[in-house]
C-alpha cells in the first residue's frame, strides 16, 4: 500500500524552534508560574506556603486602590490610544502633502520614536517640576492653577501628554507609509469626483488606511497598558491619591516593592485576562470592519 | 614547544592569582547605599579586607531600599542569597517574620565568639530591629532620625530668634516668615516623620499588639485625635501658605529648602552632609517640634534607615566571617568614621563617647542633634513598630495625605479610609503566617 501523506521534513520545525523556545521560556513558563503563585499565600522568602484558592483574587478586587487603578487604566488607555492615533494621522496627512522640505519634516516628527518611555518621563518631570519646570510656570502664568502634585486632573494631564507625545511618532511612521502606499491613480480619480478634501479623506483615504489603523490600535492599547509603566514611574508614581496608578504599576508596587507575591500574581493574572479579552474583541468585532 | 611554554606560564599565573584568593572566605554584602554613601561603604569593606587575612567582604549596590530587599528575596528563593543583606525599616516585618530567613544578630555574635550586649547600643537604636523579647535580630547600620533644619538667614530676616520647639511656637512664627518671603515649612517623608515618629515623640501607641512587636494579628491606630488634629493643621498651613508641598519625592522638598523657598525643612539626620554641600546659606539643626497640647515633656524618636541581616543557609566558616565583620563594623573607630562621613548616627554608646572625646561636636554641634534626640528619655511607645506589608501601608498613607491636601477628603474621611485599607493589608499579612 502506498502512503498518501507527503514526506515531512524536520527542517521547518528546526526553523521555528528558536521562536517556540523563546516563547516557552520567557512567556509561557513565567505565565504558568504567575497563575500558580496567584493561588498561594506565601511569605516573601517562600518559607511558609498555603494554598488559598481564590483569596488573592477576592482581595485584589476588594481593594479600593486596585479598582481606582483599573478605572484610571481604562480612561488613560482610551485617551492615549485615540489622541496619539488622531494626532499622528493628522500630522501624517499634512506631511504627505508637503513637497518642499518633506524629509526634514518627517525626520523631525519621527525623532521621539527613539526615546525610551522612562526617559520621556524624566524629561516631562523636569518640564513640569514645581521649582524649575518651564511648562509648570507657563501653565500657571496663563491662568491655569496648575499643580499636578495635588490635582488628579492635572496629574492625569501630565502622564497622558507625555505618553501621547512619545507614541505619536511611531504612529506617524506607520500612517505615513500607509498613505504612501495608496496609489496615485485612486487619489486622482477621487479628485475628479469630489472637490472637498475632507470628504475625500473620509470616503477614500481613511478606509484605505483601515488595516494600518487597526494594527496601530492594537499596538497602542498594549502600549498604554504596559509600556507607559516607565512614564508613570518617573513622573507621578501613581500620585496624587493613587489617581494616576495603572494596573501594571500596581503589580510592580505590590510585588516588587511590597513583597506580596500572591497578591501581585493574582493582579497580573487579572491583567492578562483583561488584555486577552480586549484582543479577542478587537479581532472578532473590529477587524471585521477592516478591508485589506 | 613555544605553545607549551606559554601554556605553562599561563597556568602558573592563574594558579598564583587563584591560590591566595581561595584561601579566604568570600562574604557577599548587598546594600542600598548609592553615591557618596556607596563609596563610604566600599571604603569600609576595603579597610576590613586589609585588616585581616581570613575573609573578603564584597559589597554590591543593588539599587534603592525596596530593590535591595526584592533582590535579596529573589536570591533567597533561588538559594543564592548573600551573606549580609541590608533591609530598611518598612521591610523589617517582612524579613523578621519569615521563619528562619536570617540568623538573629544576637545569636550570631554569641555563637561565633564575638559576644553581644544590647546595652552597648544607644537607646533609640536598641530595639527597633529586635523581636518582642528584646533580642536584636538585625544589626542597625545606617541609623538616622528625623530632624528639623532651619535657614538662619531666613530667621534673621523675619526677626525670629529661635527655631520652634513646639508646633504652637511654629504657628506663631510662620506668618513672620511668610512676610519675609518664605514658606515656613516643607518636609520629605510624611509617613516616617509625621506619622511614625509623631507617635514616638508624643508617646502614642501606633498599632495594637505592642506596636506590632508581639504579634502579626494587629490593627493600626493612626486614626487618633492627635494625628487628626495635626493633619488638620497641616492642611490649614498649606492653605495659608505656611506649608509647601512639592510632591512625594524626597529630593524635591529638600530642594525647596536649598533654593530658599522654605525656611524650615524636616528631613533625616543623614541629610546633613549633603545639605552642607548644596546650600549657600547658614542653617541649623534642631529636634522635631511637638505639640505642647498633646504632651508636656516630649519623648525621643526612633531610628529610620536600615539594618544588616545575616542570611541563613551559610556554612559555619561563612557565618563566623559575618560575625567578625559585624564586630569590626560596630567598633568605635569605624562607627565614628561612618558617622562623620555620612551623618548617620553612631549606634553604640562607646562610639558616641569617642566622637565626643575627639571634640567632633564642638566643631560641628549639628552632627550631635540626631543622637541627642534619639537619647531623649524613651516612653512606652518609643522603641519603634513592626508592621507587615508596611511598604504598601505607607503607599496608602501617602495617597490619603494627598487627598487631605487636595481637599478631596476631609481629615476624618482620609484617616477612616487609611485605617480600613491598612487593616486589610495587615490581616492579609497575618494570614500568611497562620
Amino acid at each position: 500500500m502506498k502512503r498518501v501523506q507527503f514526506e515531512h521534513s524536520t527542517i521547518p520545525y528546526l526553523f521555528i524552534a528558536p521562536q517556540i523556545i523563546i516563547i516557552a521560556i520567557f512567556f509561557l513558563w513565567p505565565a504558568a508560574q504567575a497563575v500558580h503563585q496567584s493561588f498561594l499565600l506565601e511569605d516573601a522568602f517562600g518559607l511558609s506556603s498555603q494554598f488559598v484558592w481564590f483569596k488573592n483574587y477576592f482581595d485584589t478586587i476588594g481593594d479600593a486602590s486596585w479598582r481606582q487603578a483599573a478605572w484610571f487604566t481604562t480612561v488613560f488607555s482610551v485617551l492615549v490610544t485615540f489622541l496619539s492615533l488622531g494626532i499622528a494621522l493628522l500630522l501624517a496627512v499634512k506631511a504627505n502633502e508637503v513637497i518642499r522640505g518633506a524629509r526634514t519634516y518627517r525626520t523631525t516628527l519621527m525623532w521621539a520614536y527613539a526615546i525610551a518611555p522612562p526617559v520621556a518621563g524624566l524629561m516631562g518631570n523636569l518640564m513640569f517640576h514645581p521649582l524649575i519646570g518651564d511648562l509648570y510656570k507657563f501653565l500657571n502664568t496663563i491662568g491655569w492653577d496648575f499643580n499636578h502634585k495635588l490635582d488628579s486632573f492635572d496629574a492625569g494631564f501630565v502622564v497622558v501628554l507625555i505618553a501621547v507625545w512619545k507614541q505619536v511618532s511611531v504612529n506617524f511612521i506607520f500612517f505615513l507609509s500607509g498613505l504612501q502606499g495608496i496609489s496615485k491613480a485612486v487619489n486622482e480619480a477621487a479628485m475628479m469626483d469630489c472637490k472637498s478634501p475632507t470628504r475625500r479623506f473620509w470616503t477614500i483615504t481613511f478606509p484605505l488606511l483601515a488595516p494600518t489603523t487597526f494594527f496601530l490600535m492594537v499596538i497602542n492599547i498594549t502600549y498604554a497598558f504596559f509600556e507607559t509603566f516607565g512614564i508613570i514611574d518617573t513622573t507621578t508614581g501613581g500620585a496624587p491619591g493613587g489617581s494616576t496608578n495603572t494596573l501594571v504599576y500596581k503589580v510592580f508596587q505590590d510585588g516588587f516593592r511590597g513583597a506580596d507575591l500572591g497578591g501581585s500574581s493574582a493582579q497580573s493574572v487579572v491583567l492578562m485576562l483583561i488584555v486577552l479579552a480586549l484582543t479577542v474583541i478587537q479581532f472578532r468585532f473590529i477587524e471585521r470592519k477592516v478591508h485589506y | 614547544m613555544k605553545k607549551m611554554i606559554i601554556k605553562t606560564i599561563l597556568a602558573a599565573g592563574i594558579a598564583a592569582i587563584a591560590l591566595p584568593a581561595s584561601a579566604k572566605t568570600e562574604l557577599q554584602w548587598w546594600h542600598a547605599m548609592g553615591g557618596n554613601l556607596g563609596e563610604t561603604v566600599n571604603t569600609i569593606a576595603e579597610n576590613y579586607n586589609a585588616s585581616q587575612d581570613n575573609y573578603v567582604i564584597i559589597p554590591t549596590y543593588k539599587g534603592g531600599y525596596e530593590d535591595t530587599m526584592t533582590a535579596g528575596i529573589a536570591a533567597f528563593r533561588a538559594k543564592q542569597q548573600p551573606h549580609i543583606l541590608q533591609v530598611f525599616d518598612a521591610g523589617a516585618a517582612t524579613i523578621i517574620n519569615a521563619p528562619g530567613a536570617t540568623i538573629p544578630v544576637a545569636d550570631l555574635m554569641q555563637e561565633y565568639g564575638q559576644g553581644f550586649n544590647i546595652e552597648d547600643y544607644i537607646e533609640g537604636v536598641r530595639y527597633f530591629y529586635a523581636d518582642s523579647d528584646g533580642k536584636m535580630i538585625g544589626m542597625p547600620f545606617n541609623a538616622s532620625t528625623p530632624l528639623l533644619y532651619y535657614n538662619k538667614e531666613a530667621f534673621a530676616k523675619a526677626g525670629v530668634a529661635n527655631p520652634p520647639a513646639t508646633w504652637e511656637e511654629f504657628e506663631a512664627i510662620a506668618p513672620k516668615l511668610k512676610d519675609a518671603g518664605y514658606t515656613a515649612l516643607a518636609q520629605s517623608h510624611s509617613p516616617w516623620i509625621l506619622s511614625e515618629n509623631f507617635h514616638s515623640r508624643h508617646n502614642l501607641q501606633l498599632a495594637t499588639g505592642n506596636n506590632g512587636y508581639d504579634s502579626t494579628d494587629v490593627e493600626i491606630l493612626y486614626n487618633n485625635d492627635s494625628m487628626k488634629m495635626h493633619w488638620g493643621k497641616m492642611k490649614e498651613w498649606l492653605d495659608d501658605g505656611h506649608y509647601g508641598f512639592y510632591g512625594r519625592a524626597w529630593g524635591d522638598n529638600q530642594d525647596a529648602f536649598v533654593q530658599k523657598k522654605v525656611a524650615m525643612w524636616m528631613g533625616s539626620s543623614g541629610s546633613f552632609g549633603g545639605l552642607k554641600k548644596s546650600t549657600d546659606f547658614e542653617f541649623g539643626t534642631t529636634f522635631l517640634p511637638y505639640w505642647k497640647s498633646v504632651i508636656d515633656e516630649p519623648k525621643g524618636t526612633f531610628i529610620g534607615g536600615a539594618a544588616l541581616f545575616a542570611m541563613s543557609g551559610k556554612s559555619d566558616a561563612e557565618n563566623k566571617g559575618t560575625a567578625d565583620f559585624f564586630s569590626y563594623m560596630t567598633n568605635p573607630e569605624n562607627q565614628v568614621f561612618w558617622h562623620k562621613a555620612t551623618g548617620y548616627v553612631p549606634i553604640t554608646t562607646a562610639a558616641y563617647d569617642m566622637a565626643k572625646q575627639e571634640g567632633y561636636y564642638n566643631k560641628s554641634p549639628d552632627a550631635e542633634v540626631g543622637i541627642l534626640q534619639l537619647s531623649q528619655p524613651g516612653g512606652e511607645w518609643t522603641k519603634g513598630y513592626r508592621l507587615g506589608y508596611y511598604v504598601q501601608i505607607r503607599e496608602v498613607m501617602y495617597s490619603k495625605f494627598d487627598n487631605i491636601f487636595s481637599g478631596k477628603s476631609s481629615v476624618d474621611e482620609a484617616f477612616a479610609e487609611m485605617t480600613a485599607e491598612s487593616n486589610k493589608l495587615l490581616a492579609r499579612f497575618a494570614a500568611t503566617y497562620k
